[in-house]
């Protein structure tokens, strides 16, 4: 789909990544590249160790062995806020919203690493802080007009439906001006009119400028957006490839509900 | 010296045990109900004032304890009945005002009935001390261990060998999965605190010949009693029970080695360099959050 | 901000709406300093999620602080108050790292346990803290001349240190620091993943709310001229984070009702005498159980929900 895609220069180089959780490989040396600027998508079935992954990409849990590199530079060990501020932003499985908030604030927190004020001048509410609320603000504002949530700015996250606060999460992250975004299953619990509208946005932040690695089990938007795919199955790397290549590999149908070959295609 | 210091230690495991239970009727209801019940210390309280004032009535003793013990279960299931089974799944904060103020109202009631004196109950077995290697021996003390080392054995007993414990415990580990399975929930949570205040209430009779009793007794044995469950990790029966002998002893010996005035202070410290080190208690597990 | 000038207003006016000057300089300047410590309180358990049963240690240290600096080495008021502020500051800041790794009920345990360490070293320490029996002789604070030394003036100076402690507290929640703590308590994961230092960020808040406490420890020590323990015990902690609780845990303005709401429950129930712990508690229990998420709140749920209907029944 994408010829271009083997000459960029690797934005995230994952070598040798390994996690065991009480004996269980979770991750059994897992090795890919994302080439910058494009949508990366990792599938694989459940257990697979897709969100383990993820965990480990964000510093969340702390893999046993193997290297992440993000332009060169290691992430592994670093906590969770450094990896952030590295240029790393994600969404969530399961929501993970500031649900005391509302959706601007929880967008504005998403901006939290392009900003500066301290406590001090946070107490004092020195005429600089505000100068620098008004940009966090528009910061804000223009993540949710990328992700047309604009309307929706005034309310408390807690109230909107499911789909939009999956679409604030997005927003929140896209505040960050990441260079990789990780997406975990953005589309489970969508309706299909609201998968089509993600679908859009996902291209849209990719033209963006942002190198997108998505966690999916929705087969037909997978292989309709993503550039590259990698395919996990009990914590290895299984395939790795073009969307094409990928549909015809018989490893990958074999480990797809035993041959299914429909669950691969593209409606 | 090593006499003294087996006083310490014989005095230090008297008092231990009575933590041990205040800490183990916390476990419980923490397990049955994810609420920390601030008002066990007022159990405490209650079946030592109820086990004085009924034997000022004339019942023999044996007889004033078990109706004191009775009374106090009695208030700990009105006490779940008003107060936590319409409180379920309030945030944490809220429980714990909410048994803090059952707390207040327990005292309170006990500041009307029986004023601010300090009340005593006799020995069961007599005051005259007995000698171990030098130290000496309270016959209560012996009371003491061996109704506590009787009653752990049987809630041990009751969680590994019957049905309606291993129910108990089902509800502490997923109360959804527990109800699905046919489990009544609600009889759980009144078991847990019947059973708690039982235990509290045994507690304070136990103990009442040795220290004396009032309205507000139950403030600090329940704060004890507290932290005996948190350092054995909160919601582990038999930590709470190690939890308790550990506090006990180590605030006996300092007592005794450095200030009597600073054993409180000492237990706390105890406590903070516990969860300092062990964030979830000498025997709790960390519980994995899943994102 | 308009309910800042709103409550500056009330402040103002109520001396002059010709109520019994015992509410005003006695209830007004003790809400104002329950307002001071319930506003701190509330950035580490209303925004930040963190409980502390704890609290009146620090209220004490700012008290014992200014007492025995003024009385014991004569030094001026201003400069034990920041003393004061500064020594509380840095035990938070100590302690705020081991204690604040904790959750939920250890966290509890923690933080009632450093109060009851503070409280047995009060009554123990007595060749500094004068023990059970307190510190007397607390000079009048002394503000660059200007004595602080009637009532009307105290409560010239509690209403200007609580609109100080709201506006402060107001600015820090709508700020990048304000946001930061909410996320903590939000999904203190998600806070860590959009780039927030989480054991900084509650490291901060314990300091600066130990710091509100610190201050209005000092101002009471003042306006007593007496400390003693037992205006820092257990029952003062917990009755704290009772007012942050009854006011929602949600809004500035919220803890401050608190404040207020058991300032005058206090006043109210003394006619109760032997009766009053039975009905406070009682009071605790009926509120919390019929409105979990505060008084504030509730009522405020109420009164929408009532002109929802009042509306929906007009054509």
């Amino acid at each position: 789909m994408n010829s271009a895609a083997d000459a960029c220069a690797p934005l995230l180089t994952v070598s040798g990544l390994e996690q065991s959780f009480g004996g269980v490989m979770a991750l059994a040396g897992i090795d890919f590249q994302v080439p910058a600027g494009l949508i990366y998508a990792v599938i694989g079935p459940n257990g697979a160790g897709k969100t383990t992954l993820f965990n480990a990409l964000c510093g969340f849990c702390q893999p046993a062995a193997g290297s992440i590199r993000l332009d060169g530079r290691e992430l592994l060990g670093q906590p969770p806020y450094r990896i952030a501020a590295a240029g790393v932003a994600r969404t969530f499985q399961n929501l993970q919203l500031f649900f005391n908030m509302s959706v601007r604030e929880n967008v504005m927190v998403g901006a939290h690493l392009r900003a500066h004020t301290g406590l001090l001048a946070a107490a004092l509410r020195l005429p600089r802080v505000r100068a620098e609320e008004d940009r966090l603000r528009a910061w804000a504002d223009d993540a949710l007009t990328l992700c047309d949530l604009s309307a929706w700015a005034e309310r408390p996250a807690a109230v909107l439906p499911y789909g939009l606060m999956k679409r604030v999460e997005i927003a929140r992250a896209l505040a960050a001006q990441p260079r990789l975004l990780l997406l975990d299953e953005p589309a489970a619990g969508l309706n299909d009119t609201e998968t089509l509208d993600l679908r859009e946005l996902i291209t849209r932040i990719r033209a963006s400028g942002v190198t997108i690695l998505l966690v999916e089990h929705h087969m037909p938007l997978v292989m309709s957006i993503a550039d590259r795919l990698l395919v996990l199955d009990y914590g290895c790397v299984l395939a790795e490839g073009s969307p094409a290549v990928i549909q015809a590999d018989p490893r990958v149908i074999a480990a797809y509900l035993g041959g299914a070959e429909s669950c691969l295609d593209v409606e | 010296m090593p006499e003294q210091l087996l006083q310490f230690l014989v005095t230090g495991v008297t008092v231990g045990a009575v933590y041990a239970l205040v800490g183990l009727g916390f476990a419980l209801i923490y397990n049955a109900s994810d609420v920390v019940n601030f008002a066990q210390g007022e159990f405490v309280m209650l079946g030592a004032l109820l086990a004085i004032a009924l034997l000022g009535t004339g019942l023999s003793l044996p007889l004033a304890a078990l109706a004191a013990i009775l009374i106090t279960v009695l208030v700990g299931l009105l006490l779940e009945r008003v107060a936590i089974e319409p409180a379920l799944g309030a945030p944490v904060v809220s429980t714990i005002i909410i048994t803090i103020g059952a707390a207040m109202v327990l005292r309170g009631a006990a500041l009307l009935l029986w004023g601010k004196d300090f009340h005593t109950l006799p020995s069961f077995s007599g005051d005259a001390p007995l000698n171990l290697g030098g130290a000496t021996l309270l016959p209560q003390s012996l009371w003491v261990l061996g109704v506590t080392a009787l009653l752990v054995l049987l809630v041990r007993a009751f969680f590994n060998r019957t049905l309606l414990g291993k129910a108990l415990l089902a509800c502490s580990c997923n109360r959804a999965a527990a109800q699905l399975v046919g489990i009544n929930v609600r009889v759980m949570l009144r078991l847990a605190y019947g059973l708690s205040a039982g235990l509290g209430a045994v507690a304070g009779i136990l103990i009442a010949p040795i220290t004396f009793s009032s309205y507000d007794a139950g403030v600090m044995l329940g704060l004890k009693g507290f932290s005996a469950a948190i350092v054995g990790g909160i919601g582990h029966p038999l930590g709470a029970v190690v939890g308790g002998l550990l506090l006990g002893v180590l605030e006996a010996l300092g007592a005794g080695l450095i200030s009597s005035g600073y054993k409180d202070a000492i237990a706390f410290l105890f406590v903070l360099m516990v969860l300092f080190f062990e964030p979830t208690g000498l025997f709790g597990a960390a519980s994995a959050e899943r994102v | 901000m308009a309910g800042f000038y709103l409550f500056a207003a009330a402040v103002l006016l109520l001396p002059w709406l010709g109520i019994d000057p015992y509410f005003i300089t006695v209830v007004g300047v003790a809400a104002g300093l329950h307002i001071i410590l319930a506003v701190g309180l509330n950035l580490l358990m209303g925004y930040a999620g963190q409980i502390s049963l704890g609290h009146a240690a620090f209220f004490a240290i700012g008290a014992y602080a200014s007492a025995i600096l003024t009385t014991r080495y004569a030094w001026p008021g201003l400069l034990a108050l920041a003393a004061g502020l500064v020594l509380a500051g840095s035990i938070a800041w100590l302690l705020a790292r081991p204690i604040l790794r904790l959750h939920g009920h250890y966290l509890a345990m923690a933080t009632l346990g450093f109060g009851v360490i503070a409280h047995v070293i009060m009554v123990q320490a007595s060749g500094w803290t004068g023990g059970p029996d307190g510190l007397g002789g607390i000079p009048p604070l002394n503000l660059f001349g200007w004595v602080v030394d009637s009532d009307t003036r105290w409560y010239a100076v509690m209403a200007a240190a609580t609109l100080l402690a709201l506006w402060l507290s107001l600015n820090i929640i709508d700020s990048r620091i304000g946001r930061a703590l909410r996320a903590v308590r939000g999904s203190e994961f998600a806070a860590q993943i959009m780039g927030i230092d989480t054991a900084r960020a509650k490291t901060q808040v314990f300091v600066v709310s130990a710091l509100f406490a610190a201050f209005a420890g000092s101002l009471f020590a003042h306006q007593q001229s007496f400390v003693s323990p037992d205006s820092f015990n257990l029952a003062i902690s917990v009755e704290l984070v009772t007012m942050v609780v009854i006011g929602g845990m949600a809004s500035t303005f919220g803890a401050a009702f608190g404040a207020i709401a058991l300032t005058l429950l206090r006043e109210g129930l003394v006619v109760f005498e032997d009766y009053e712990m039975l009905i406070h508690g009682a009071l605790l229990m009926v509120v919390m159980i019929i409105l979990p998420q505060g008084l504030f709140v509730g009522i405020g749920q109420g009164l929408r929900r009532v002109l929802a209907l009042v509306l929906s029944r007009q054509p």
